[in-house]
């Protein structure tokens, strides 16, 4: 038994029954991360004398009859979570030494659940690219083709579960950046509808569309760690005062009887033919379980990308105006206040970051405001229309996740609008707000391929139970990269 | 002393009158709510003497991460302001990020209001040299304080330093028309918006402190014409810096104008040492802020029926109430105005009318404005820490109305109330105070006094009458101030009319 590749409700019921204890199975983590990361770099940062301290914690409250599903569960989290005095750098070297005086929420909510932290995951630079080559800490590869890139932002997390590093990360979704690496790395990534997870201690990107989400090897273990994180946060106005249900409560029910929509728009020109095959046979295997197909269309979700890359940026802009160096992390000093900023800024943010930054002070300029930030707005309702139009049609609506499989090292780093299209497919959904999670389902050229299943607001039940009844027919979670320590 | 920015102008080809020119004023006044914590997160408020960076947290030091939230207690107060203003209050507003990099703004931005302010529209009416004035609004909205620079040096080296202790503290901003016409109008029309932001117990007022400061626009014009060009000057904490700082500006932009120079648009600060305004920064320097709805809150949404709640709570406002009281009492506009001043003050006046019936308003007036008044600035108190409830001092203008004690007695009865908070009659009581107007004792008293001032008695009937007034007086001290002066004046004029 491979105890770092046990899913979260399998070890859950192996600590309960006292057959494994939490220190084991956060050792043979631990293990795992000593032996493969090297070469993954999906860690930014292991916390071992932490991870087992908690792990023995947890065997403890188990021993009490206390044990929760996540108690004594070693689990990562993307390095864009704050951690109290466990140093949160956001993949940046502005905030390298940035040691957080608090938790997140959810990081909260995890240690009251007593799931054990192993480490902070590898990420793009504040959560701003889609392969994590823009990290400053170096790329993160895929378990699956180490020549290949995980996705990202959320690649270290992604990476982390697919390679049994750890049993279950948290990324956070501002455009795709938890659905695309799990797509390409053949996890389960969640990102949970625009205020089901407080985003307080969450490193702000674009503070409309960040939301906070579970990457599972299974979609049950994706409902359970929804359980823990859900749910309204007064320090959050932005997160929603609705009851949370048991998202594991309906997952096995199936989708006989359900309306599933297919949107023409996401199976574009210049699509991976072989993808497009696999998630063609994915969607075919639904009518096999009792659901009906239905093409649908989202005919302003081809804007969604222009209207994200005016709208993230403009919050960027002002999200990361706070790095200058006066109070924590690097400060580069000058001869004066401007020139303290400016070199600051210019040594800390790596060149995507700042181009986003660009981008965002141009569209929020005198005389532009209008022609980008409202006009982008006004499409954003369109997007959001387009989806609440389906919903009144559809219970879930099924499409590719990305448009291609991973892609290699340094293949899309010199051109940022074709790293951009990588996302083309996960975007519309944060534009809308609504959920939505991508789930491996096969395979093209020996790289796992996603689906891509999307929600109505706050209807994540659904979709993972949508999810899981492809996921029992095709039991893909059940295989693991061929990885060889380097 | 700088003439600003001025450039000569080719084209001066009339001659204009520029003594002639009128000033337009406006003011942009910031007022520091009176809330226990910040406008977006839970430190205490009240941050006036404690050590820097004491009242922070991850939230208004700006930590990665944090996220505001809204003070329900800063906006319910904003609201009645902006009530009291007659302003339109938004049944929809949303706050913005107001852009712009500043160590003392820890995120890099403020939280502020933009396109959809609180308040919008209504008006302020105040009084200058007893004429009642009309200045509007343009707009009341919310924000967060910024912290604060301090520019000093330690150990000879020269540094800046920042203070988060006001980062965050709920601020409210309003903003006049340019509808105020001299320094006197600008500095009576921030006084009353201070007495009527106090009234409503919103803000403590406190200038020196920063709690209310006000920056203020100012141009000339030819009366009539179009407005010219503007210039600010920031950050002014006195009523007197106000009216200063305008009176300099007027005057040098009267001067570029009149030597043919041309105005520019800027920024000046006051110098309280030089008595003048100095250039900041001109308007190519200005900032472009890149105002964007603020993410991370939701907009605020008000029913009707919430704002009719917060306005059948507002108090009667300063003005009002000095017109009321003319007119229930009969007082003269400049005495109302004293009264009103401080909401406690005309609480004590109209308490103690309630509780002396048998005395005029008036009087009542005379006694809380001088005497009352007089005790409380020695002690330097203000009249809401008064130790005496105004009904007391009802009770003693009774007293003396229905001539239990003299006006002289009572003066030293309320010095003792003050001093000890007790009841008029108490003292009237233990001190043995009450006023002597038994005939047989007063006619006694002066006999008394008329043998033991032989000499005075002398001068008197000699013809030189007015030492009358030295005799009355030994007569009231000889009773203690508690002789019936009427009376003893009557007696004694009849005794020493009296052959010996």
């Amino acid at each position: 038994m491979e105890l770092n590749y046990l899913s979260v409700s399998k070890a859950h019921a192996l600590l309960l029954s006292r057959q494994i204890s939490a220190v084991e199975l956060t050792q043979a983590a631990l293990a795992r991360i000593d032996d493969i990361d090297p070469l993954l770099n999906a860690f930014l940062l292991t916390t071992a004398d932490l991870a087992l301290c908690q792990a023995e914690e947890a065997d403890c409250a188990i021993a009490r009859g206390e044990g929760g599903p996540l108690t004594g569960i070693p689990m990562a989290l993307k390095d864009i979570l704050s951690t109290t005095g466990v140093e949160t750098t956001c993949g940046s070297r502005i905030l390298s030494g940035y040691v957080p005086a608090y938790n997140a929420f959810v990081v909260d909510r995890l240690h009251e659940a007593g799931a054990v932290l192993l480490g902070k995951t590898n990420m793009d630079e504040f959560a701003m690219g889609s392969s994590t080559e823009n990290s400053a800490f170096g790329p993160v590869r895929n378990p699956w083709n180490v020549e290949k890139v995980p996705g990202g932002s959320s690649g270290g997390s992604a990476a982390a579960v697919a390679a049994g590093e750890a049993l279950f990360a948290l990324g956070t979704d501002t455009g795709g950046s938890i659905r695309q690496p799990a797509a390409l790395t053949g996890t389960v990534g969640l990102k949970p509808t625009y205020g089901r997870v407080s985003r307080f201690g969450v490193v702000a990107f674009a503070s409309s569309l960040d939301q906070v989400g579970p990457i599972t090897r299974s979609v049950t273990d994706a409902a359970l760690v929804l359980n823990a994180i859900a749910g309204r946060d007064p320090r959050d106005s932005t997160s929603v005062d609705l009851p949370v249900p048991d998202y594991t409560l309906h997952v096995n029910e199936g989708v006989r009887g359900m309306k599933l929509g297919v949107p023409v728009e996401y199976f574009a020109e210049g699509m991976d033919p072989n993808l497009e095959r696999v998630v063609r046979s994915a969607i075919d295997v639904y009518r096999g379980l009792g659901a009906e197909i239905r093409d649908i269309s989202l005919p302003h979700s081809p804007f969604a990308l222009s209207t994200y890359y005016i709208i993230s940026p403009a919050e960027a802009m002002a999200n990361l105006a706070r790095y200058d160096g006066v109070r924590y992390g690097l400060s580069v000093p000058g001869e004066d206040i401007w020139e303290m900023y400016a070199r600051t800024r210019e040594e800390g943010f790596g060149r995507e970051v700042k181009r986003r930054i660009l981008l965002g002070a141009y569209a929020l300029s005198a005389g532009y405001y209008d022609a980008y930030y409202v006009k982008a707005q006004k499409v954003r309702t369109l997007v959001r229309a387009d989806f609440e139009g389906a919903f009144s049609e559809v219970d879930a609506v099924l499409a590719p996740t990305t448009p291609s499989t991973a892609f290699s090292l340094g293949e899309k780093t010199s051109d940022p609008l074709q790293m951009y299209l990588s996302d083309m497919y996960t975007v519309p959904v944060n534009i809308a707000g609504n959920c939505a999670l991508s789930m491996p389902v096969g395979f093209s050229d020996d790289l796992p391929v996603g689906l891509q299943v999307v929600g109505k607001a706050f209807d994540e039940a659904t979709i993972l139970r949508v999810a899981r009844a492809l996921e029992a027919e095709l039991g893909i979670c059940e295989l693991h990269p061929a990885l060889e320590a380097a | 002393m700088t003439m600003g920015n001025a450039r000569r102008s080719s084209a001066t080809t009339i001659r204009r009158d520029f003594s002639a020119f009128e000033p337009v004023i406006g003011l942009e006044v910031h007022a520091q709510l009176l809330t226990r914590s910040k406008m977006f997160c839970g430190c205490d408020a009240r941050y006036a003497d404690a050590p820097p960076n004491t009242h922070v947290c991850a939230i208004c030091s700006g930590m990665p991460g944090s996220l505001p939230a809204i003070n329900r207690h800063a906006v319910e107060e904003a609201i009645g302001a902006a009530l009291a203003l007659h302003c339109n209050v938004a049944l929809f507003t949303k706050f913005d990020r107001k852009n712009y990099p500043y160590p003392d703004i820890p995120k890099g931005y403020q939280i502020s209001q933009y396109d959809a302010p609180l308040g919008a529209g209504g008006w302020l009416d105040y009084r200058l040299n007893g004429v009642t004035e009309r200045c509007g609004m343009v707009r009341v909205h919310l924000e967060e304080d910024t912290g604060k620079s301090i520019h000093t040096s330690i150990d000879g080296r020269s540094v800046s330093l920042v203070d988060y202790n006001r980062s965050g503290i709920a601020l409210l901003e309003i903003v006049s028309e340019p509808e105020l016409q001299s320094p006197e109008a600008a500095r009576e029309y921030f006084s009353t918006l201070r007495q009527i932001l106090m009234y409503l117990g919103v803000c403590d007022g406190k200038m020196q402190e920063g709690s209310l400061r006000a920056d203020v626009n100012v141009s000339l014009r030819e009366p009539g014409g179009p407005f010219g060009t503007k210039v600010e000057i920031k950050n002014l904490n006195s009523f007197r810096s106000v009216e200063h700082a305008l009176r300099y500006e007027i005057e040098r932009q009267r001067g570029v104008l009149a030597s043919g120079g041309v105005l520019e648009q800027e920024t000046r600060g006051w110098s309280e040492r030089t008595e003048e305004t100095v250039s900041q920064r001109t308007k190519e320097y200005a900032h472009d802020y890149r105002y964007f709805p603020e993410p991370d809150l939701p907009p605020l949404t008000f029913s009707i029926e919430v704002l009719d709640g917060i306005r059948a709570h507002l108090p009667e406002l300063p003005l009002a109430r000095a017109q009321r009281l003319e007119a229930d009492y009969g007082l003269g506009a400049e005495v109302a105005d004293v009264i009103t001043l401080e909401q406690a003050l005309a609480d004590v006046y109209e308490d103690a009318v309630k509780s002396a019936p048998v005395a005029s308003p008036r009087v009542v007036a005379n006694w809380v404005t001088g005497d009352f008044l007089r005790l409380l600035n020695d002690r330097a108190l203000a009249a809401r820490q008064s130790p005496i409830h105004g009904s007391k001092i009802g009770e003693l203008v009774s007293l003396v109305e229905d001539g239990t004690i003299s006006g002289a007695s009572a003066k030293r009865v309320l010095e003792q109330m003050i001093e000890s908070g007790e009841s008029p009659i108490l003292i009237v009581e233990r001190e043995n105070l009450a006023q002597i107007s038994d005939k047989a004792a007063l006619e006694q008293l002066a006999d008394q006094v008329l043998a033991e001032n032989a000499d005075l008695v002398r001068t008197y009937r000699s013809g030189k009458t007015k030492v009358f007034q030295a005799l009355v007086g030994k007569a009231m001290a000889a009773s203690n101030q508690r002789a019936n002066p009427v009376s003893l004046r009557a007696i004694m004029e009849r005794k020493l009319a009296q052959p010996l």
